[in-house]
């Protein structure tokens, strides 16, 4: 998976390309974790994510709860199949979301 | 059929993702059900990688079997661990809020979401566990 990170001071993005899962997952969480300090508005752009499993839904869930104390979060560009995977688990009602 | 008996790590996750998907390919299953496989994959096989022979590392074997009538494919996941059945696990309550959520058990829930089949059985030392989707 391919990670960019995009953005300045208080407001960061994070676009995400390929597949959000177990190999994949623990670098978002580096990556969140060394600059979530002082944002106020984070977007993880989704456009060319093609799916993600329960490791990615873990670290989406601790972003979220980290956002949730320090700003806002949304998750964008979100296509079919993924956004299955929100409602069936149930994170379409934790998370803002945009779809594709 | 089809199998692949493989070092049960996270590394070789992408390995079987590829030997499942060469099968798919073989007879047109759709680009969904191919992504639906590929994180059910994800979920069982990297369960596998995480507990079933830790802290050491052990070998899996994946089959693959299509059917006809409905044309599915059956996916059998085989390995050698400590005996666990996965579908022992209680489901976990998708209604909670981000602070309340845990996120245990979400991975074999999103499988028994997205299959049309799951089974799990303990023979001769073996955790057997199978998943058939229809396509």
């Amino acid at each position: 998976m391919k990670i960019t990170k995009t953005g300045t001071g208080t407001e960061l993005c994070f676009a995400l390309e390929g597949r959000l899962d177990t190999n994949t997952a623990p670098s978002l969480e580096a990556a969140v974790n060394s600059s979530i300090e002082g944002v106020t508005e984070l977007t993880i752009d989704m456009a060319e994510l093609d799916y993600l499993s329960s490791a990615g839904l873990r670290v989406l869930l601790g972003t979220q709860k980290t956002m949730n104390k320090q700003g806002k979060m949304k998750v964008t560009n979100v296509n079919d199949t993924i956004m299955e995977i929100f409602e069936v688990t149930g994170f379409s009602e934790i998370l803002t979301i945009e779809k594709k | 059929m089809k199998e692949l008996t493989i070092d049960a790590t996270v590394e070789n996750i992408l390995q079987v993702t590829s030997f499942v998907d060469e099968q798919l390919d073989s007879f047109g299953c759709s680009g969904k059900a191919k992504m639906q496989i590929a994180i059910a994959i994800d979920e069982l096989f990297g369960n596998i990688a995480h507990y079933a022979y830790h802290p050491g590392v052990g070998p899996a074997t994946v089959r693959v079997e299509v059917t006809d009538q409905p044309l599915a494919v059956l996916i059998t996941f085989i390995d050698n661990g400590i005996q666990y059945d996965p579908l022992s696990k209680a489901d976990p309550n998708t209604a909670l809020s981000a602070d309340e959520r845990k996120i245990g058990g979400l991975g074999i829930y999103m499988v028994k979401k997205s299959m049309d089949e799951i089974s799990y059985e303990y023979k001769n030392g073996q955790n057997i566990l199978r998943i058939k989707k229809n396509i």
